[in-house]
């Protein structure tokens, strides 16, 4: 199922939270939302739900308006990063629990509906713990009882919000690998929150990135990292340095010298140049080119990361050495950036 | 250690490192005894002194099973009365933000904290045939001072704030999330209260419920004013026992007082049967 998000804006008690959200989801697709706390991510995964009603704007299950229909009517699955069971049923009743609600027709008799149950457990790898209830269970699978109640309902769109949040690290990755299988084994479509950008980034078809209640920007993980469009995207995800630095005649300048770099359709005047401390070019002499004295080095895993000072020690930057590189003993290094973006100085 | 445990069978369980265990245990033990074991089995003690066929022959006076058919007769229904009552006030006391809510909080704790002969008194004047709401009822018919269903009225009153006070705070450990992923999954609101919250909060009704009737049995103070008193229609159990105290009939008084805590023992060892039962299901 499509979903489209038009023009949402929402306010709790005049605070905004979204502003002018749009957002198109194709059917089939696992759509992360990562942002910081507070960047609104979760209230548009619940406006998706209708567990909250937006402000203005409409939201599209296909070419049907879902925003003015209630939650019970919006046949989504939604799993809470808290797990959400119910207590005092056994996980087959959990799972069941949505198809036992139903009225009429569309209820499914009793054996119909265990035998869903215990399907969707094998498929979530629980087989066998039908009669079991959540107390009796670890997190990592009281959530997988959550995500196979959501899917009992085979629902339009699968929502979670932050689903492995309160795991542990091991469970996570165990967690998100599986997930992804799932998901191209069912085909849902999938919209996910986080905070995490190794997790958005690994499991996602495509990353939204959100930050104070705007979208900064929709892409693949290619997309996001190696062209990030803001300041923000490229502050948040992975490392990154910045210098203030001035335009002129589409030459990159650092204080009074060149560095190297050409910016022909850029704007003259004041900008700031943002790059990746591991993308960078190491280089002897220093004509066009950033160059520092270091002050501090730490090892980073399988590298070593200086700490530069540029321009007499007002700006610092991070750049990125391979662990045996000569340079790391020197106290002047020299290098210019191999990718990197210029945005408009705030 | 679980060895260890495991072949003794039954011993203590291992204390902390914290210290004090033998001294608190040893202290709550002492005091239990002195405040309720040596009163109870001097209950029992007087009461066997009396010979097993007077004993009986007191036990099935016709007064006597009239009396204490009233006194659990109420307080059962009076307990069943505030489990629905209760826990619709502590709903509404946890789920809506109202002007005034903290004062209708305090006001539940008020039949706690008021001497029960004031309440009886209060209750009395209300419902008497010539009061404010016993002329409203007179007409119709309903009498309600001076009859069982006055005795009803008083123990409803008492019994309220231990069903709100019990189910008031497991309602407000309910986690909102549970009830917005029952809507998610098709769930009405009327099927998210009865599948979802009802059965989470059974525990504490039940508990409630317990309490509410325990104190309605031996409730004295505020329900002799309002019963009438009448022997066979409106005298409840623990006003027989006083009168027999009066007569200085001292082993009538403590036979009935015997089988009033034995049919209390019985009510409440079912309830917590109850109780354990569904913690063990529900975790």
């Amino acid at each position: 199922m499509e979903v489209r998000v038009a023009n949402v804006r929402k306010e709790f008690e005049r605070f905004p939270a979204l502003h002018d959200v749009s957002l198109d989801i194709k059917s089939g697709e696992l759509i992360a939302l990562l942002g910081p706390s507070g960047s609104g991510k979760t209230t548009l995964l619940r406006l998706i739900a209708g567990l909250e009603r937006p402000t203005r704007g409409n939201i599209f299950f296909g070419d049907e308006d879902a925003s003015r229909k209630s939650i019970q009517e919006r046949n989504v699955g939604f799993v809470f990063q808290h797990y959400a069971l119910f207590r005092h049923m056994t996980v087959a009743d959990n799972i069941g629990f949505g198809l036992k609600v139903r009225h009429g027709p569309a209820r499914p008799p009793a054996q119909e509906i265990r035998r869903r149950a215990s399907e969707l457990l094998d498929l979530v790898q629980l087989s066998g713990l039908e009669k079991r209830y959540p107390a009796q269970l670890s997190g990592g699978q009281r959530q997988r009882v959550a995500l196979a109640r959501a899917m009992a309902i085979e629902p339009k769109v699968l929502l979670l919000d932050e689903p492995f949040g309160a795991l542990d690290a091991q469970v996570r990755r165990e967690l998100r690998r599986w997930l992804r299988e799932i998901h191209d084994a069912t085909g849902h479509t999938t919209v996910f929150v986080t905070h995490d950008q190794e997790e958005a980034l690994e499991l996602a078809d495509r990353v939204v990135v959100m930050s104070q209640g705007r979208i900064e920007q929709v892409g693949t993980a290619d997309d996001i990292y190696d062209t990030p469009n803001s300041p923000f995207v490229y502050g948040f995800i992975g490392e990154s340095s910045s210098l203030p630095v001035k335009v002129e005649n589409g030459e990159i300048w650092l204080a009074d010298r060149p560095i190297g770099l050409q910016a022909p359709h850029a704007p003259s005047g004041h900008a700031k140049l943002y790059f990746r401390p591991h993308d960078v070019e190491l280089l002897d002499g220093c004509s066009g080119c950033i160059a520092g004295t270091v002050a501090a080095s730490r090892r980073v895993a399988g590298t070593r990361r200086v700490e530069l000072e540029i321009g007499g020690g007002r700006q610092r930057v991070e750049v990125e050495l391979p662990v045996d590189h000569p340079a790391a003993q020197k106290s002047r290094v020299a290098f210019r950036p191999g990718r990197w973006k210029l945005f408009a100085a705030a | 250690m679980t060895t260890a445990s495991a072949q003794a069978g039954w011993r203590f369980k291992q204390p902390s490192v914290i210290p004090g265990f033998g001294l608190t245990l040893g202290f709550s033990l002492a005091y239990l005894t002195l405040i309720i074991l040596i009163p109870l089995s001097g209950l029992i003690w007087r009461s066997a002194a009396l010979g097993w066929p007077e004993f009986w022959a007191i036990a099935t006076d016709r007064r006597t099973v009239n009396a204490l058919q009233i006194s659990f007769g109420t307080a059962f229904v009076a307990a069943a009365v505030n489990v629905v009552f209760g826990t619709l006030v502590a709903w509404v006391l946890v789920r809506y933000r109202f002007p005034g809510r903290r004062i209708v909080d305090a006001m539940v704790d008020l039949p706690f904290a008021l001497p029960t002969a004031v309440a009886g008194i209060a209750l009395t004047t209300l419902y008497a045939p010539n009061g404010w709401i016993g002329h409203l009822l007179a007409p119709l018919g309903i009498k309600v001072a001076y009859t069982p269903l006055g005795i009803l009225i008083a123990l409803i009153f008492i019994g309220l704030p231990f069903v709100v006070r019990t189910v008031q705070p497991i309602m407000e450990e309910i986690d909102k999330e549970v009830e917005e992923a029952a809507a998610t999954l098709g769930a009405s609101r009327f099927q998210i209260i009865t599948r979802v919250l009802f059965p989470g909060l059974a525990p504490a009704i039940i508990t409630g419920f317990s309490l509410a009737f325990a104190r309605g049995v031996g409730e004295y103070g505020s329900v002799i004013f309002i019963a009438g008193n009448l022997p066979y229609k409106s005298e409840i159990a623990p006003l027989l026992i006083v009168i027999r105290l009066e007569e200085y009939n001292y082993p009538a008084a403590t036979a009935i007082a015997a089988i009033m805590l034995a049919l209390s023992f019985l009510m409440l060892l079912i309830v917590n049967l109850v109780q354990t039962w569904s913690r063990k299901r529900y975790g």
